[in-house]
């Protein structure tokens, strides 16, 4: 086993406490239409205190400086809000935490651990190149129903809208997606449901949201299939994986919602 | 012309901002009165590109869609939902008065005006004033989940420099509803077909035609096509500039590319040395830190920020601590506003802190950077479940990234740059000094004079975009539609040689330094020296060394890959050329400018308490710059020439200037 070996180089290295030196296997796909491969880097002296997005770029800058490109990545924010980042590590959507991939920080990693870093695979959400997937799907499921038509200057006085605090509350989890995609990328059946039925359940708990309820949901689902995602079979990978923590039964909303306005003959 | 200090020359002054000529309350409803008229049926014939989806950019795009102009919106992110709007944290302003506290339209005026230092037009702040009230009506109706009191009515909090609770809230992910309820009505017009959505896109060069702009020169991150998109107007609504210091708590991709490129096609830039250092952030851990994390200002509502009275007591567990031997120093040295005291006069003072020695956490250098936040009094008087209701998400943040319990051990927190004052110069439509191009949001230059109050940043971008661009732009657009512009328009052509021309230079330097390397250097330079305190001899020395690394870019930066494909080192490689031109003009501004005001603290101007003296007889006006450098297509990058000052003087009617005093 190359355990013992690479045990040995770490204590013959003398270091500060806690940096780590670990293997990465990180998909590098060259373009949409590469078949794609995992190839297998070395980062040594790895601080606890770094994100995972960090150590990337760490191996980033070594990559470049030895004349090989640069792994390509999404990452925005970098405060876990913006939604933009997402990897599976070591087969989990977004890692070990319940959070980000920017979030993540290497001190949930072990010294010598080999890590595996790939892009989430869904078919509505293809490769673009190495880490980086087209996730349109998602934008178009809003473009479908996903908003209150009101349009700039038509608003009522806020203070017209009551909404009981407990609905207010119910929306604001709901409201809370960041759109990542690791909903889909952790479900076995790829299915978009829990990100649609948060913003069923967001919009669908406020007054404002009543009028356009069953047109919306129908108009969203049927997006969400012509787009190739799956339907839920009530797994609750999706929940896990999310790094909001939007609960499942957002999809029970949704698939209430969804009989209701069928039932409507929508 | 000779040259001022050898880097500047001045010129004219701007003599109009183009507010109509009444008292200061009158002159929006006289605006939009007087602003012409664009027939529905005339809209579709009528061209918009808007850069940028956060809060300005997505809110004037759906507006102008709902109103029946075509509309081409730009993003370089993957979605237009994942704008650096969204980590806006704590709240949004607004003249509601819901809480009887004796707020209204003037009073947060005189506040954002007051917490400028004076440095801000009256006439755009007292409109974003009168619009606040709207903004919260129209985020209502789209759905956004504002705070509610148990009645269902909208709860609000205090945020820092005033004395009253107007800021609106939804938990500590504002700016991600905000954003949200603006990217729906976005997609909605998508789904229209009024909007035409070009997500990872980069604006790279402005096309302006006989002093019009007319469109711009995108690359296709996907696919690298450099692409044109002619138009009869162009809106940036690009944001802020604060990675120019590398470490900010904007996004990896936070740029100043846009706002440049126009720049160098004429858009005087306004103030660029306005920078907003916010007080509360994640302290740098070490080297490999890529950027900084905030820690909402709300949490100074109920945290209490200290230090040990005693160097010796610095590395103590601060639980260890005795009461008696902390310094509260914001409520010693500024008893009625305590910890809400303006972001500039907070982050000074824990500077000042530190380098007395009484900093905590780990030493960076010679010093300790960082101050505690402490909420052992507020978990007390509140309950643990109640701090955590209101800034749960806040403190899991903390935790996750220190590997440490705020609810337990007092957070450590330290200055870091954070939004950006200064941008292009704007008119009172919000027009640039180029013809047809507007510009909104944190990328003008307009609201927040020399320091921006807490939760105005979200009301000015949807100010902006929702009710002033929208009503001030239909004044220009009913003079067009403009002549169509070929593809071989010289105009076009030339700005596509010169996009075309950079990217070629970039991509065969073939140097030794990686791109990021630059970025660090040009980095801790511009925080060193253009940082929270600016000095002459400083400030000179950062111009030479910016110049000195800007040399060494254009001969030996590496770029590796090619430009037909996605390149990341490619699109950072363009941003951080711009930002080392950015970082010369912004030293120059910072070094011109011998006065303190706001943000901007020369030390050789304070009081006697160290607060930022002004000097209004000599300072009392915006400073505009012009660029006079090359534009690069005759091979020579990173020429700046010797920007020109026009100043534009500030006229104070409605307010009498002060010094400013928060004790």
């Amino acid at each position: 086993m190359t355990t013992t070996t690479h045990e040995a180089e770490v204590a013959a290295a003398p270091r500060e406490e806690g940096l780590m030196n670990l293997t990465l296997k990180i998909w590098r796909q060259n373009g949409p239409r590469d078949n794609g491969r995992l190839v297998t880097f070395k980062v040594k002296d790895i601080s606890p205190d770094m994100s995972f997005l960090e150590m990337l770029d760490v191996l980033n800058e070594q990559l470049q400086a030895e004349g090989t490109e640069p792994i390509a990545f999404d990452s925005d924010c970098r405060e876990g809000i913006c939604g933009m980042c997402g990897l599976m590590i070591s087969g989990e959507a977004h890692g070990p935490e319940k959070t980000t991939t920017c979030q993540l920080h290497m001190r949930s990693f072990k010294d010598g651990e080999t890590i595996t870093i790939e892009p989430w695979k869904a078919d509505p959400f293809p490769v673009i190149k190495d880490l980086v997937v087209d996730r349109g799907s998602f934008d178009r499921i809003i473009q479908a129903g996903g908003f209150i038509s009101a349009n700039t200057g038509a608003a009522p006085k806020a203070e017209a809208i009551l909404v009981p605090k407990e609905n207010a509350d119910r929306a604001f989890v709901a409201a809370e997606c960041i759109g990542c995609g690791a909903c889909v990328a952790a479900c076995p059946n790829a299915s978009g449901m829990l990100f649609m039925g948060a913003k069923i359940t967001h919009l669908g708990e406020l007054p404002q949201g009543q009028p356009e309820r069953d047109a919306r949901v129908v108009s969203m689902v049927n997006q969400h299939d012509a787009e190739g995602f799956g339907g839920c079979t009530n797994i609750g990978e999706c929940s896990h994986a999310c790094p909001k923590g939007i609960p499942q039964d957002v999809i029970s909303t949704l698939n209430k919602d969804l009989r209701t306005a069928l039932k409507r003959g929508r | 012309m000779a040259l001022i200090n050898g880097l500047y020359t001045e010129g004219e002054k701007i003599a109009d901002t183009k507010a109509p000529k009444v008292p200061v309350p009158e002159m929006w409803t006289t605006r939009k009165f007087d602003a012409m008229l664009v027939n529905p049926a005339n809209r579709r014939k009528l061209s918009v590109i808007i850069v940028g989806t956060g809060l300005a950019g997505a809110a004037a795009g759906a507006t102008l869609g709902e109103a029946g102009y075509r509309v081409k919106s730009f993003c370089f992110q993957d979605s237009p939902r994942r704008a650096h709007s969204i980590a806006a944290q704590g709240g949004i302003n607004a003249a509601k008065n819901y809480k009887e506290d004796g707020d209204s339209i003037y009073r947060l005026f005189y506040d954002t005006v007051k917490g400028g230092d004076y440095r801000a037009r009256e006439s755009n702040v007292y409109r974003l004033a009168e619009v606040s009230a709207n903004i919260i009506d129209q985020c209502v109706a789209q759905g956004v989940p504002f705070a509610r009191e148990y009645g269902g009515l909208l709860d609000n909090r205090s945020f820092g420099g005033v004395q009253v609770s107007r800021t609106f809230y939804a938990r500590g992910q504002t700016g991600q509803q905000l954003l949200i309820g603006a990217y729906q009505a976005l997609e909605r017009q998508i789904a229209a077909g009024t909007v035409e959505m070009y997500t990872r896109h980069e604006m790279l060069e402005l096309i302006v035609k006989d002093g019009k702009a007319r469109g711009i020169i995108a690359r296709d991150l996907v696919t690298g096509e450099i692409e044109t998109h002619v138009a009869d107007v162009v809106v940036l609504a690009s944001g802020g500039y604060g990675n120019v210091f590398f470490l900010s708590t904007n996004a990896m991709g936070s740029n100043v590319t846009a706002n440049w490129r126009a720049h160098r096609k004429g858009a005087y830039f306004g103030n660029p040395c306005y920078t907003q250092i916010h007080p509360t952030c994640i302290p740098v851990s070490g080297d490999h830190q890529s950027k900084l994390t905030l820690m909402s200002e709300s949490l100074r509502n109920d945290g209490r920020i200290w230090v040990p009275k005693n160097r010796e007591d610095c590395d103590k567990d601060p639980r260890q601590i005795p009461e008696e031997d902390r310094d509260y120093y914001l409520e010693r040295i500024y008893p009625s506003f305590g910890n809400l005291v303006p972001r500039d006069i907070a982050s000074r003072q824990a500077k000042n802190v530190c380098d007395e020695g009484r900093g905590v956490g780990p030493m960076v250098g010679d010093f300790r950077r960082g101050v505690y936040l402490d909420f052992a009094d507020a978990i007390a008087r509140l309950g643990e479940d109640a701090v955590r209701a209101k800034y749960g998400n806040l403190f899991d943040m903390y935790a996750r990234i220190t590997g440490e319990n705020p609810y337990e051990v007092p957070m450590r927190i330290y200055p870091a740059v954070h939004y950006t004052m200064g941008g292009l110069w704007v008119d009172y439509d919000l027009q640039s000094s180029i013809e047809g191009l507007y510009v909104t949001g944190e990328a003008n230059f307009s609201d927040h004079g020399a320091n921006r109050l807490g939760a105005s940043a979200l009301m000015q971008g949807l100010a902006d975009g929702y009710f002033v661009l929208p009503n001030t732009i239909r004044d220009y657009l009913a003079k067009g539609p403009f002549e169509a512009l070929a593809d071989d328009d010289p105009a076009v052509a030339e700005a596509r040689a010169a996009v075309e021309a950079r990217t070629e230079k970039l991509l065969s330097i073939n140097g030794e330094r990686t791109v990021d390397s630059f970025h660090k250097e040009l980095g801790n330079i511009m925080w060193e020296y253009c940082g929270m305190e600016r000095t002459e001899e400083g400030l000179n020395k950062a111009i030479g060394l910016i110049r000195g690394l800007r040399e060494e870019f254009w001969r030996n930066v590496k770029v590796l890959g090619s430009a037909d494909t996605l390149n990341q080192s490619l699109e950072k490689a363009g941003r951080v050329a711009d930002f080392l031109e950015l970082g010369e003009l912004m030293c120059i501004d910072a070094l011109h400018r011998r006065e303190s005001c706001g943000g901007h603290f020369r030390a050789e101007s304070q009081t006697e308490d160290g607060e930022a003296l002004r000097h209004d007889d000599e300072f009392l006006y915006v400073a505009a710059w012009e660029f006079t450098g090359g534009d690069g297509t005759n091979g020579e990058f990173g020429n700046m020439g010797a920007p020109v000052l026009h100043k534009e003087d500030l006229v104070y009617d409605a307010i009498e200037l002060k010094q400013r005093s928060y004790k």
